[in-house]
């Protein structure tokens, strides 16, 4: 019955937690967009030792053709975790949990993608985690929201992303792995900062109803910050693309 | 890879038109009011050969879970606890949309979010499922088998499991040194539960909240939010489901509503556990002398068989 008893210390004695961050502060973020030739748009995103890549294609003829709409563009999206990305090594082929989230990662986009202005074309997102020390669906969100601008695709406005969680009692932000294993909640948090709309949500673990809330309102604070760098990376890349010319 | 769904449940334009004109005025279509849940048929031990079920009609969707408790390993990190697989199956009886085959996205979705309530929460009391401790662990495999689809899945299947684990019972093994031997159709009394949970599914039309969503109205909502509502009160899992998008406020009306109407949700639950308990108990005593056979509440109870 005692089968937490490696846990480890996830606060320090000075309350800090157990990376020396404050119950409040994001891990050291780092963005860059058009990281690739191919892709019409891509993106390397890393919150701490979280990295992912984002790669957009499109709008561009679906494969195969009759999946498409005729209203409006559809989008494809894959969640995937290289082999290498994890402790031990994860078998390449698609888990079971990779569908899932591949699934709400798609659901966290599709409110901010002007589809309707392509009908009959796929807009594809591919991600790539290629090093997983947690929050990756919502690492995973903020690259893909980058590569999709990256390329040019019409937006309402970016997606953010961030996990919180319940780790000893305390309610922290941007969660990360040996916090997601042994704290008691994960709830990661998709948004569109300027548009005020939550587009991923999801809670893995137990919270009363008001420790949700203070949850909630510790992300959506989380994600106004995150929003800040993303619109730096692209404002720095269009602009100094534009004095170059 | 997740694409946008193309094949969705397709209905005349003026139908979905009338659907959401009407939820603005605060009624429904078939007449029920916003926070009403369809109505709610609950069948247990419906599969006698499983070693717990429940067949849960919720309006017209109908749903079987079935528990089975089979001898496994425990997993490395969990030495001193059974274990839970969840499953689900979209049978191609059950919608025109659903093609046999691998379980898709939907399928593994319902899945994860089910597994999810349970598992945090503590829901099965799994520290009392091991047989020898690092080895021999009984495995829960709930499988939800969905036959006819008219809106709700993800709530028919959470009630149906709910039920079918509360009626649960753990075989008798015997364990010799490292040997095992099960019984047949034997049991050492009911699976231990810590907790009560079910999955309450608020769909959003503009500003307007409504519990319980039939196929029709799930066409033309904006999104959906899935709560996992546990017996002591809490949030016991969130799930946003669907393309559209939500704001604070909403979430936060969206939890209150969800709260009120778990509860009584696990109260029908348990009322028609009672009943059934009621109802089998003549049987029960027949095989084997056992008091408690009123006692819904399996919390504690044979911890004498199943303690290592």
């Amino acid at each position: 019955m005692v089968s937490k008893e490696e846990k480890p210390k996830l606060f320090r004695d000075d309350g800090l937690r157990h990376d020396g961050r404050r119950p409040d502060e994001l891990r050291p973020i780092k963005m860059q967009v058009g990281v690739l030739k191919n892709a019409n748009g891509s993106a390397l995103v890393e919150y701490g030792k979280t990295r992912v890549l984002a790669a957009v294609y499109g709008p561009r003829e679906p494969q195969p053709k009759h999946i498409s709409l005729p209203y409006r563009a559809i989008l494809r999206c894959r969640y995937h975790m290289a082999p290498f990305s994890t402790h031990e090594r994860k078998s390449p082929a698609p888990s079971r949990r990779e569908i899932e989230l591949s699934k709400v990662i798609r659901e966290a986009l599709e409110p901010i993608v002007i589809s309707e202005m392509f009908p009959r074309a796929s807009i594809d997102i591919f991600i790539e985690v290629l090093n997983a020390d947690g929050g990756t669906r919502t690492t995973s969100i903020t690259a893909a929201s980058l590569a999709l601008a990256d390329a040019g695709i019409p937006v309402r406005d970016l997606v953010t992303g961030v996990a919180v969680g319940k780790v000893d009692g305390v309610i922290v932000l941007d969660i990360d792995e040996v916090e997601d294993m042994y704290g008691e909640a994960d709830m990661p948090i998709a948004a569109a900062p300027s548009l005020g709309k939550i587009t991923l949500l999801q809670l893995n673990g137990v919270l009363t109803p008001s420790e949700f809330e203070e949850a909630l309102d510790l992300a959506m604070n989380g994600i106004q910050e995150i929003y800040k760098i993303q619109r730096e990376v692209l404002k720095t890349k269009y602009l100094k693309a534009k004095v170059e010319e | 890879m997740s694409i946008t769904p193309s094949s969705d449940y397709i209905i005349p334009k003026l139908k979905a038109e009338t659907i959401v004109s009407l939820i603005r005025k605060g009624v429904r279509a078939s007449g029920r009011g916003l926070e009403d849940f369809r109505e709610l048929d609950i069948v247990t031990n419906y599969i006698p050969n499983a070693d717990g079920s429940a067949f849960v009609k919720l309006g017209n969707t109908q749903v079987i879970a079935g528990v089975k408790l089979e001898l496994g390993t425990p997993y490395p990190d969990t030495p001193n606890e059974g274990a839970i697989v969840v499953s689900a199956e979209f049978v191609p009886a059950a919608s025109p949309l659903f093609e046999p085959g691998p379980p898709d996205e939907n399928a593994i979705e319902l899945a994860r979010v089910i597994d999810r309530s349970l598992r945090e929460i503590k829901a099965i009391d799994l520290g009392k499922l091991v047989l020898i401790p690092g080895k021999r662990v009984w495995v829960v495999w709930i499988d939800i088998y969905v036959l006819d689809h008219d809106g709700n899945l993800i709530d028919a299947s959470s009630i149906a499991t709910l039920v079918a684990l509360l009626t649960a019972r753990v075989p008798k093994a015997e364990v010799e040194g490292e040997e095992i031997r099960v019984g047949k159709s034997e049991y050492t009394g009911p699976l231990p539960m810590n907790r009560k949970v079910v999955t309450v599914t608020i769909g959003k039309i503009d500003k307007i909240m409504l519990v319980d969503p039939d196929i029709e109205e799930e066409t033309v909502l904006d999104t959906k939010l899935v709560i996992a509502v546990s017996d002591d009160e809490r949030i016991a899992g969130l799930q946003k489901s669907g393309m559209g998008a939500l704001d604070k406020n909403e979430v936060l009306k969206m939890t209150e509503l969800a709260m009120k109407k778990g509860k009584e949700i696990i109260e029908i639950v348990e009322k028609s556990i009672e009943a059934s308990t009621r109802g089998a108990s003549t049987e029960q005593t027949a095989r084997k002398s056992r008091e408690d056979s009123e006692d819904t509440d399996m919390k504690g109870e044979n911890e004498e068989e199943t303690s290592q």
